[in-house]
């Protein structure tokens, strides 16, 4: 399933501004790509340009391309939703829906979307999806219970569980452990791990040992000043941005010399 | 790409193709319904303009003669136009001061847990249907005024407001204008309370960490905030006083005079009042006039309430 | 004070500014106290032959204001004495604002008893001259007419609020219409009722009298209300939840109507309650669209109708012979009309305090 993302020369603009500049990176499929870099450079502006999740935003709009299986997601007969059926997402702050129960949550994407799916069908997939989140076993004996009932980090892998049961290729996450707990976080960086077999995994931090520790390969993003637009500095594998960066700017990054 | 190796239902099948050319009828049917509602009002409310002049014009064009009293269009809505603003007038000055003390009672005095339960019954005074109040102000308020208003006559009657001779039934102008108070006091009290509730904490602490007075407090940093807001709140209170009909229907004994004398037993009519009185049994050129009558309400209001609009507006980009 | 070169402030000023810790205050039951004595004053100034109970509560009040001002003044200063009066001032105001309220339950209750009885709930007035008769007719009317007017105003307030707040944002058509709804919320309930009666005049002719046009004036006054509710609880609902959805490829209709609308349908409720409530009391509109009518009718598209409101106007206005029996059942008819709205004020408190979506974060 996990898919390959083909980034070249991307322009992201709110309006008449220009947000992010000239992108151009693979993502290697069944692998976890980190974005960091300062506040305000993009990262967060570019992972939700990569699901169309941008043009949410009113005025938002992006010139470029960005391909995945040789079909260019921003081509106009490209339909915004069914791209982000195939590119799921995981925000900043957990957000399961409030009216809704955990099992509820998980079967969202099947039901808001009118699916039909037989009932003993769609238990196994709310079962797999939570145990692919590693939430089964906390929470299978009370499915029917709220999402809002559960802590912060049980929320968080209760959105992970609800976005891989739309079964994407690709999975975005927004700073997911921001909001939460060492623990939590721990347990998603677990998570994460386990994920990569099967998704293609690309995830914002602000967290650079965070990054160190889940990702493969670490993009650094960074602007020119207040009011420029941001742009890749150097996308590499972890390893080598982490000890042998090859450019100044993002040395002085990860040593912590600014940012 | 891999084929995954679990044993997991695929709801999807091997959707290796991102679908193309799908526009969604879901969405383009619920935008389109959604936006017809929003332009429907604008339409509705282009109606309400529209035939209210379409049905008005026939009395700007009549004979004098033909319009009730003979002396034409102007001669007949003048004494209402000057009755509806007298009512109006009266209860803003009644109710407004009134209500911002209740506000602030509200607000700022009245203990913590006590506070929204007194709101309540404030709010209550608001769900009473006008006709109740009508029915209460001429049986109850007119007898409960009918002293006061011998006793003003006698001792204030050098005042023109005051002069007499003071009405035996009570069914006064001043008691209409009591009655419009009662009946906006709700509003006005709901909508100061919620900006005096907006004083930034700061603001105030700031006042009691310098040793002011609660009252101090207040008048330093609650009123000057919330004066704006109290303002619109009046005047939103007065658009809906001009409007008022059944209460003024009922209580005011009507003959259709502009007099400033607000004690005695003759008395101006409102607009509205008017309207529900005699529309009823009206027909040929006496409904157009009656119409007529109910566009020139129609734009005070208007008015009343875009500029009560307008001070919030202000105030808001100021802020 | 240390010494200064500049204008140094008088001593009496600075005992001002320096106030000690400890001040006199007087005790905390004194503002009781005070009003008791007032109240006595009030009843030795006024002849026990005279004596009214508005007269009373008003010297009662005075006396107060004045005995707890001096009284602050001689033992607290002048500042305290000011924070007392004004305290006394605005606690008036609401003692003052309960007066009506407690007048017009009271007597309308007081009154309305009489024939608060199962015949006023089971005749309609059809062949009644005198004495007894009900109000059937006029309960139905108002259900009847009271329900179309939201089922026309629900729908169209409810999509226009979400047009505003999901499609049109920031637009120029979406400014217009929340300015347009604005006015409207302003619009006299009588110039709603004259629209619609205009608007028959050209359409059926002149003297048209029908059910239908009394829901139409009343979802003229309905929608506004509609809209602005809505608009708030929509604006209520966390973006998130909107992003949550998008991101699981959901379609942006089906978002607003299984997430946002769903998150937000108890206050939304809320509002309907409420809107329904205010419309139902109305009586002007009703007065020229629909009229009156002595027997039931349930069809809005045939004839007058008689609505509760109206019912107790014409009651109270033109009671018959004898008089009293009319009155009462205007009476009476206010009674219903009043149970009938703090009901509806009441459901929806209900409404908003049981299914309120726990959003809270």
């Amino acid at each position: 399933m996990a898919k390959l993302i083909d980034v070249s020369d991307l322009n992201i603009y709110y309006g008449d501004f220009l947000a992010v500049e000239s992108v151009t990176m693979t993502i290697e499929p069944r692998a976890v790509t980190a974005l960091i870099g300062p506040s305000g450079c993009g990262k967060s502006t570019f992972l939700r340009s990569l699901n169309r999740m941008h043009e949410v935003i009113p005025g938002a709009r992006v010139e470029g391309k960005v391909v995945m299986d040789g079909q260019d997601l921003y081509d106009k007969d490209v339909d915004p939703v069914s791209v982000r059926q195939h590119i799921g997402m995981v925000f900043q702050r957990p957000n399961p829906f409030p009216t809704m129960s955990i099992y509820d949550n998980v079967a969202a994407g099947v039901r808001l979307n009118a699916k039909r799916m037989s009932k003993s069908d769609l238990d196994d997939l709310v079962e797999s999806s939570l145990r692919g989140a590693n939430l089964w076993t906390e929470v299978k004996d009370r499915l029917g219970k709220p999402g809002l009932g559960l802590s912060g980090g049980q929320q968080q892998r209760l959105c992970i569980a609800r976005a891989i049961a739309i079964r994407p290729s690709v999975l975005l996450m927004d700073e997911p452990c921001s909001a939460l707990d060492p623990i939590s976080t721990l347990a998603i960086e677990d998570l994460i791990g386990e994920l990569k077999s099967e998704y293609t995994i690309v995830i914002v931090t602000h967290n650079m040992q965070q990054a160190a520790r889940v990702s493969d390969r670490t993009g650094f993003f960074n602007l020119a000043g207040v009011g420029r637009p941001g742009h890749l500095v150097e996308i590499d594998d972890t390893s080598t941005i982490f000890s042998n960066p090859s450019q100044k700017s993002t040395e002085d990054y990860i040593s912590g010399r600014f940012g | 790409m891999s084929s995954t190796q679990t044993t997991r239902p695929d709801p999807g099948g091997d959707r290796a193709v991102i679908e193309t050319g799908t526009k969604r009828a879901g969405d383009t049917v619920f935008r389109g319904t959604a936006t017809g509602s929003g332009v429907l009002i604008l339409l509705v409310l282009a109606a309400v303009a529209a035939f209210l002049v379409g049905e008005a014009v026939p009395a700007f064009t009549a004979d004098p003669a033909e319009i009730e009293g003979e002396r034409g269009l102007v001669a007949y809505v003048w004494p209402l136009l000057f009755g509806t603003v007298l009512a109006a007038v009266i209860a803003l000055l009644v109710a407004t001061p009134i209500a911002v003390g209740i506000a602030l009672f509200i607000s700022h005095y009245a203990p913590r847990r006590l506070a929204q339960g007194l709101g309540y019954l404030v709010d209550l005074l608001a769900a009473v249907p006008s006709i109740v109040y009508g029915i209460w102000g001429i049986t109850v308020l007119s007898r409960w005024m009918i002293p006061v208003y011998g006793w003003l006559a006698e001792q204030l009657g050098f005042i023109p407001l005051f002069a007499g001779p003071a009405s035996t039934t009570g069914r006064t102008i001043l008691t209409a204008g009591l009655v419009l108070a009662v009946m906006i006091l709700p509003i006005i009290t709901a909508l100061s309370r919620d900006v005096f509730l907006q004083t930034p904490r700061l603001h105030e602490e700031a006042a009691l960490a310098l040793g002011a007075t609660r009252w101090e407090m207040v008048k330093y940093s609650v009123i000057p905030y919330g004066r704006s807001g109290v303002v619109s709140a009046a005047m939103l209170g007065l658009g809906r006083a001009l409007g008022e009909t059944m209460a003024v229907a009922l209580v005011l004994s009507v003959s259709n005079v502009v007099t400033f004398n607000l004690v005695s037993s003759t008395n101006p009519s409102t607009i509205a009042a008017n309207i529900a009185l005699n529309f009823p049994e009206a027909s040929g050129i006496d409904v157009n006039v009656l119409i007529a009558s109910g566009l020139a309400l129609f734009v005070i209001t208007f008015l009343v309430n875009f500029a009560a609009r307008w001070v919030v507006q202000r105030s808001g980009a100021k802020a | 004070m240390t010494t200064t070169t500049g204008p140094s402030p008088s001593p009496e000023a600075v005992a001002e500014i320096e106030q000690p810790m400890r001040q006199a205050r007087l005790p905390r039951w004194t503002p009781w106290a005070s009003l008791a004595a007032a109240l006595v004053v009030a009843l030795l100034v006024t002849a026990p032959g005279g004596r009214s109970l508005g007269g009373v509560v008003a010297i009662t009040a005075i006396a107060h204001l004045v005995l707890i001002g001096v009284l602050s003044a001689v033992r607290e200063g002048s500042r305290r004495a000011k924070d007392r009066i004004v305290t006394a001032l605005v606690t008036i105001a609401f003692g003052l604002a309960m007066i009506p309220l407690v007048s017009v339950v009271w007597t309308v209750v007081g009154n309305g008893l009489a024939r608060f009885d199962t015949t006023f709930f089971t005749w309609s007035m059809r062949g009644v001259v005198g004495e007894g008769g009900g109000a059937l007719h006029a309960i139905w009317g108002t259900i009847i007419v009271t329900l179309i007017a939201a089922l026309i105003s629900v729908p169209v307030g409810l999509l226009a609020a979400v047009y505003l707040v999901e499609y049109g944002a920031g637009s120029r058509l979406a400014k217009a219409i929340t300015f347009l709804v604005d006015v409207m919320t302003g619009i006299p309930s009588i110039v709603a009722g004259l629209f619609v009666a205009a608007l028959f005049v050209i359409v059926v002719g002149p003297g048209t009298k029908l059910g239908i046009m009394g829901s139409l004036a009343l979802a003229v006054l309905m929608i506004p209300t509609v809209v602005r509710s809505t608009e708030e609880m929509l604006k209520l609902v966390p973006n998130d939840l909107r992003e949550a959805a998008y991101a699981l490829g959901v379609p942006k209709w089906r978002t607003i109507t299984k997430v946002v609308l769903r998150t937000s349908v108890s206050g939304i409720a809320t509002g309907i309650t409420l809107a329904i409530a205010r419309v139902a009391g109305e009586t002007a509109p009703l007065l020229v669209t629909l009229g009156i009518t002595t027997g039931t009718n349930f069809n809005p598209f045939d004839g007058r109708m008689a609505t509760l409101p109206v019912y107790a106007y014409y009651q109270y206005t033109q009671p018959g012979v004898p008089a009293e029996a009319g009155v009462e059942r205007a009476w009476t008819a206010a009674l219903v009309l009043i149970i009938l709205v703090m009901a509806l004020n009441l459901v929806a408190r209900l409404i908003s305090r049981l299914f309120a979506p726990k959003v809270g974060r």
